[in-house]
C-alpha cells in the first residue's frame, strides 16, 4: 500500500522558466483573431480597402485616378475600424470577463497591457500593407481599365507618415480602452472624440478668432491631418503641434489609464 | 500548501474580509464553507493577485502569487467558469492556456478528455455551453498545468449528481498524490462529503475551522429515550449541554461514549444513541452563520 502511493506521490518540478514576452505577446495577438466578432472585425479591414478601391475606380473623375486618391479613400474605413480593434483587445479582459483567466495565468498586467500594445501596432502595420497593396492594385487595374496613365505619386516617406497617423490613432483606441475598460463606453467616447470634437472644434475657430491661432495646439486631429496629405510637406511647428496635442490628448489620459489597470480590482 | 495570515479587505466601510488567517495543507482537501457574501470570493482572489489586500498577505508554497514566474505550472485557478469569452470555443480557451503555460499541444486533449468533453462539445462555442460544461472546462484549464495546488471557487455550481461525484474523485485523487486543494462552497454537503479541513466564514470573519473529523465531533450526539424529561436533567446533572431537537431526540454536546454512560448511571434506557453527523455540519453551519448571514435562522 505504502509503496503505491509513493509511486503516485508528485515529484518536485524542476525549477520553472517565466514566461517570455513574445509568447504572452503570440496569445494576446490569436485572442484578436479566435472570436466570430474578433476575426470579422480585422476581416473588415481588407473588405472595406477593396470596396473603397472598386469605388475608387468606378467613380473617380479621369483626372484624379491616381495612387495618393486611392490611399486617401481606403484611408477612412480603415482609420475607424482599427481603434475599435484597438478598445475591444483591451476591454473584453473586463466585459467578457476574461481578465479573471488572463491575469492569473500572467499576474503582471503590466505585461498583458504590454503585449496587447505590441499586437495591436503589429495589427495595425499589416493592415497598413494590406491597405497600400490594395491600393496599388486597384491603380494598376484602374489605369488599365479606364486607358488613363499610371500614376505614382506618393513617396516611401509619405507612407511612413500615413503609417504614423494611423498608429496615433490606434493608440488613441488603446487608450480609451484603459482608460474607460469597458466596450461601451470606450467606444462612444471614441466616436465623440472622433466625430463630435472636430466638429466642435471647427466651428469655434471658424466664429473665435483666438480658438483660431490656438486650433492647431489643442484640435489632434487637425494637428495629425498633415500627416495624411499626400502632397505637403510636415514643417517643425506641425511636428511640434502633432507632439504637444500627441501629449495631451494620447500620452496623459494613457498613463492614467495605465495606473487604473494596474491597481484596480479584476471581477 | 497556502498560507493566510490576517487578511483584510475593506469597500467603503464594510469589511469583506477581517483578520483572516488559516493554512490549506498539502495532501488535504481543504474546504471554504460560507454564505453568500462571506468573503469567501474576496479571499480567493487576493490569493491569486487579483485584489490587493489592505492588510495581511497570502503565499502559496511560501510564495505570493504574483512572484511565480509561471503560476499555471503551480497553481490551478477556478474563479468563475462563466467568465469567458462566449464567442470561443472551449477548446480554444484550453488552448490559450496550454499556449500562455508553453505546455505540449496534446495536453488540450488529454484535458478535454479527462473533464469528459467530446471533440464536439469542445468545438462549440462556449455561450453555448450549460454552467456545468463550463465548470468542467474550468477544472480542465486548472489541471492542464498539472499544478501542485489547485484554488477552486464553487467548483460543484451546475454539475449534475454524476459530476458531483467525478469532481469529487478527481480531487481527491489530487489530495492523495500530495496535491493542496483548497475549494470554497456555500454547499454544505459537498464540503461535508469532500473536505479534510474546513475553514468556516460569515460576514468575512472566520467563525470556525478544524479538521472534518473535530468538527463532526463538536457537532455532538443525538440521542433519544422514552422520558425525554428524565434524560435531559440526566445529562444536564452529568455536565453536558442539552437540548431538544425538531424530531423530538435531544442534542447533547458530548461524545456517544460519554452521553451513553451518563444515562446507563441515571438508569435511563436509550432508544436511539448517534454521533450528530448527516446534517450536523449544516445544523452547525446554519448556527455559526445565524448571527452573521443575511436571511437569519430559518423558523
Amino acid at each position: 500500500m505504502t509503496t503505491i502511493a509513493a509511486a503516485h506521490l508528485r515529484v518536485p518540478r524542476a525549477t520553472v522558466k517565466p514566461m517570455p514576452l513574445t509568447r504572452i505577446t503570440a496569445v494576446e495577438l490569436r485572442k484578436m483573431f479566435d472570436t466570430r466578432s474578433g476575426f470579422w472585425l480585422i476581416a473588415s479591414i481588407a473588405i472595406t480597402s477593396v470596396l473603397a478601391t472598386v469605388g475608387v475606380i468606378l467613380w473617380a473623375p479621369d483626372g484624379s485616378l491616381t495612387y495618393s486618391t486611392f490611399a486617401t479613400a481606403i484611408r477612412f474605413p480603415v482609420v475607424i475600424i482599427l481603434p475599435l480593434i484597438a478598445i475591444l483587445a483591451v476591454t473584453s479582459e473586463w466585459s467578457q470577463r476574461t481578465g479573471l483567466t488572463t491575469f492569473t495565468l500572467v499576474p503582471h498586467r503590466s505585461r498583458i497591457i504590454t503585449a496587447k500594445a505590441i499586437s495591436s501596432v503589429g495589427i495595425a502595420i499589416a493592415a497598413m500593407v494590406i491597405a497600400f497593396a490594395v491600393g496599388a492594385l486597384g491603380n494598376v487595374i484602374g489605369a488599365w481599365i479606364r486607358g488613363s496613365a499610371l500614376i505614382w505619386d506618393v513617396t516611401v516617406t509619405q507612407c511612413a507618415y500615413y503609417v504614423l497617423g494611423m498608429v496615433l490613432s490606434l493608440l488613441i483606441g488603446f487608450m480609451l480602452g484603459v482608460l474607460f475598460r469597458a466596450s461601451t463606453g470606450a467606444i462612444v467616447a471614441y466616436f465623440v472624440l472622433t466625430f463630435l470634437l472636430p466638429t466642435v472644434s471647427g466651428l469655434l475657430a471658424d466664429s473665435q478668432h483666438w480658438f483660431h491661432t490656438l486650433q492647431p495646439w489643442l484640435d489632434y486631429q487637425f494637428a495629425q491631418a498633415g500627416l495624411f496629405v499626400f502632397d505637403h510637406v510636415l514643417t517643425g511647428q506641425e511636428w511640434a503641434q502633432i507632439a504637444v496635442t500627441g501629449i495631451t490628448w494620447l500620452l496623459i489620459p494613457m498613463l492614467i489609464g495605465l495606473r487604473l489597470v494596474m491597481r484596480t480590482e479584476v471581477k | 500548501m497556502i498560507t493566510i495570515e490576517r487578511l483584510t479587505k475593506k469597500y467603503g466601510t464594510t469589511l469583506a474580509v477581517d483578520d483572516v488567517s488559516f493554512t490549506a495543507e498539502a495532501g488535504r482537501v481543504t474546504g471554504f464553507l460560507g454564505p453568500n457574501g462571506a468573503g469567501k470570493s474576496t479571499t480567493l482572489r487576493i490569493m491569486v493577485g487579483l485584489t490587493r489586500p489592505d492588510t495581511g498577505s497570502a503565499t502559496i508554497s511560501g510564495r505570493h502569487y504574483v512572484d511565480l514566474p509561471n503560476p499555471g505550472l503551480e497553481v490551478g485557478v477556478l474563479l468563475d467558469a462563466s467568465a469567458q469569452h462566449a464567442g470561443r470555443t472551449g477548446r480554444e480557451i484550453l488552448t490559450l492556456a496550454q499556449q500562455f503555460m508553453g505546455l505540449p499541444r496534446a495536453r488540450v486533449e488529454e484535458m478535454l478528455e479527462t473533464v469528459s468533453l467530446t471533440p464536439t462539445e469542445a468545438s462549440r462555442r462556449v455561450g453555448d455551453y450549460s454552467l456545468g460544461m463550463r465548470q468542467r472546462l474550468g477544472i480542465a484549464t486548472a489541471l492542464i498545468g498539472d499544478p501542485e495546488v489547485l484554488i477552486l471557487d464553487e467548483p460543484a455550481n451546475g454539475l449534475d449528481p454524476a459530476g458531483i461525484r467525478w469532481m469529487r474523485d478527481l480531487l481527491r485523487g489530487y489530495a492523495d498524490r500530495g496535491g493542496t486543494v483548497l475549494l470554497s462552497s456555500h454547499l454544505l454537503h459537498e464540503i461535508e462529503v469532500i473536505a479534510d479541513d474546513i475553514v468556516m466564514i460569515g460576514l468575512g470573519r472566520i467563525v470556525s475551522m478544524g479538521t472534518k473529523t473535530d468538527l463532526l465531533h463538536e457537532a455532538g450526539t443525538v440521542v433519544r429515550a422514552a422520558d425525554l424529561v428524565a434524560l435531559e436533567l440526566a445529562l444536564t446533572a452529568g455536565g453536558l449541554t442539552a437540548s431538544p431537537s425538531d424530531d423530538g431526540a435531544l442534542r447533547a454536546d458530548g461524545d456517544t461514549a460519554l452521553v451513553g454512560k451518563v444515562a446507563f448511571d441515571a438508569g435511563i434506557a436509550l432508544t436511539e444513541l448517534r454521533a450528530a453527523t448527516g446534517a450536523g455540519l449544516e445544523e452547525m453551519f446554519l448556527e455559526l452563520t445565524a448571527a452573521t448571514q443575511r436571511d437569519g435562522a430559518p423558523a
